[in-house]
């Protein structure tokens, strides 16, 4: 291997190529070439891994657990290892033991030992008392949501696949809304917040079901907040919103990527060049400087 | 009149010895998103049948919870007996707009 000759080049070598930094600064989000960033970036506050669909094996990727294990060595050869891990959903292709088994024995891998995680639809196929509940359900009580404070930061973990609405959006449902509002009422505007779900809480693209029924009222409750982060998977691709102080982010897969919406008769794995499908997955790694949150989305190109 | 009444007793005759349960079982399979055919009747003791055609996955996924097949990966198959009348609504858990309905009578 040779040296590299600029720090641009040393941070290809750690895989970190392709990406892009947001930074928000009094509620405007303004963008940074990533490798000068990197060179003030603070310790990783978490990372989020989305959509891994261990069990997957048709042709946009027959090797699921090959690029989770390239995620995975990419995440442990970071410089400074993220305080925790988030995983928004669709660990599994078919919600089976094995597959259950396999993702668990390759996410132990990881150096960072916390990690927080939301069921996606293929997780729950078998229903509020199968596999996904009986490994994460416990620090929920079985409901799936829950909130946690770390580093200064307020995390909200939502289940939206398991109420749909009748048009095929994601959805909470009045228990669970009942206990966002509370769980956000009085806590103090200036503390940051990073609400995960697997779908999407805002709504993308209505025909394929990108989105949640509840999305608005779900802003609202977040309006007042200095700095809030939404992150979701699903869609196995890149989208973003910014709205006032809440920045909307959904990740990239693991697995494979996903049509844009609308181009195709559904939201099924999209077939990519081989050399190709590497830059079209990844992760995404949130840094907290005071208190502005930044993201940066990195491939395994 | 009365040769009326005859051709009645072997037209009974008739269906009796039919396989009328297995005439009344009924395929559904799913291909591109949605269920076909997505309305479907049969009468009660029938068993319905669903393949999945799609690359996807897909689940028969009842609304009111009395039947949920495991997620089923393409030419997997589901089936399910209906043994009481009814309309039974159901959805594709992993793609919620697919929705059909069974009527059973």
């Amino acid at each position: 291997m040779t040296q590299p000759t600029n720090r641009r080049d040393a941070l290809k070598c750690l895989g970190v190529g392709a990406g892009t930094l947001f930074t928000l600064q009094g509620g405007v989000f303004s963008a940074f070439d990533l490798a000068e960033a990197q060179e003030n970036m603070g310790t990783p506050l978490f990372l989020q891994i989305s959509d891994t669909h261990i069990g997957f094996n048709k042709d946009a990727n027959p090797d699921v657990v090959g690029t989770l294990n390239r995620t995975i060595d990419m995440v442990n050869a970071m410089p400074k290892q993220p305080g925790l891990v988030i995983h928004t959903g669709d660990i599994t292709h078919l919600s089976k033991a094995s597959e259950f088994d396999t993702a668990n024995q390759l996410l132990s891998r990881l150096k960072v030992s916390e990690l927080h995680v939301v069921p996606g639809e293929h997780d729950v196929t078998d229903g509020p008392g199968g596999e996904f509940f009986g490994r994460f359900g416990k620090a929920s009580n079985n409901r799936g949501y829950y909130s946690f404070d770390a580093h200064g930061v307020h995390f909200v973990a939502l289940v939206n696949v398991m109420n749909f609405k009748p048009n095929g959006l994601g959805g909470l449902g009045d228990d669970q809304m009942a206990w966002l509002k509370d769980d956000l009422a009085g806590r103090s505007a200036s503390q940051p917040i990073v609400v995960f779900a697997h779908m999407p809480l805002w709504t993308i693209y209505q025909p394929w079901g990108w989105g949640t029924g509840e999305g608005d009222q779900i802003a609202e409750l977040l309006r007042r907040f200095g700095s809030v982060t939404v992150l979701n998977g699903h869609i196995h691709q890149i989208v973003q919103k910014v709205e006032g102080n809440i920045l909307f982010h959904t990740a990239r897969s693991t697995a494979y990527p996903q049509p844009q919406a609308g181009n195709g008769p559904g939201p099924g794995p999209l077939v990519v060049p081989a050399d190709q499908l590497p830059g079209m997955l990844g992760i995404t790694t949130v840094a907290a400087r005071k208190k502005k949150l930044s993201l940066t989305d990195s491939t395994l190109a | 009149m009365k040769s009326n009444i005859f051709a009645f007793a072997v037209l009974i005759a008739a269906c009796a010895t039919a396989p009328a349960a297995h005439a009344a079982d009924a395929t559904v399979v799913m291909k591109n998103f949605d269920y076909s055919p997505m309305d479907v009747t049969i009468t009660a003791g029938s068993t319905v049948t669903w393949k999945n055609l799609d690359g996807e996955p897909h689940t028969v996924t009842s609304a009111d919870g009395t039947f949920r097949s495991p997620a089923l990966d393409e030419n997997d198959t589901y089936q399910f007996k209906f043994d009481k009348p009814g309309v039974y609504k159901y959805l594709c858990s992993i793609h919620p707009k697919m929705m059909a309905t069974i009527t059973v009578k």
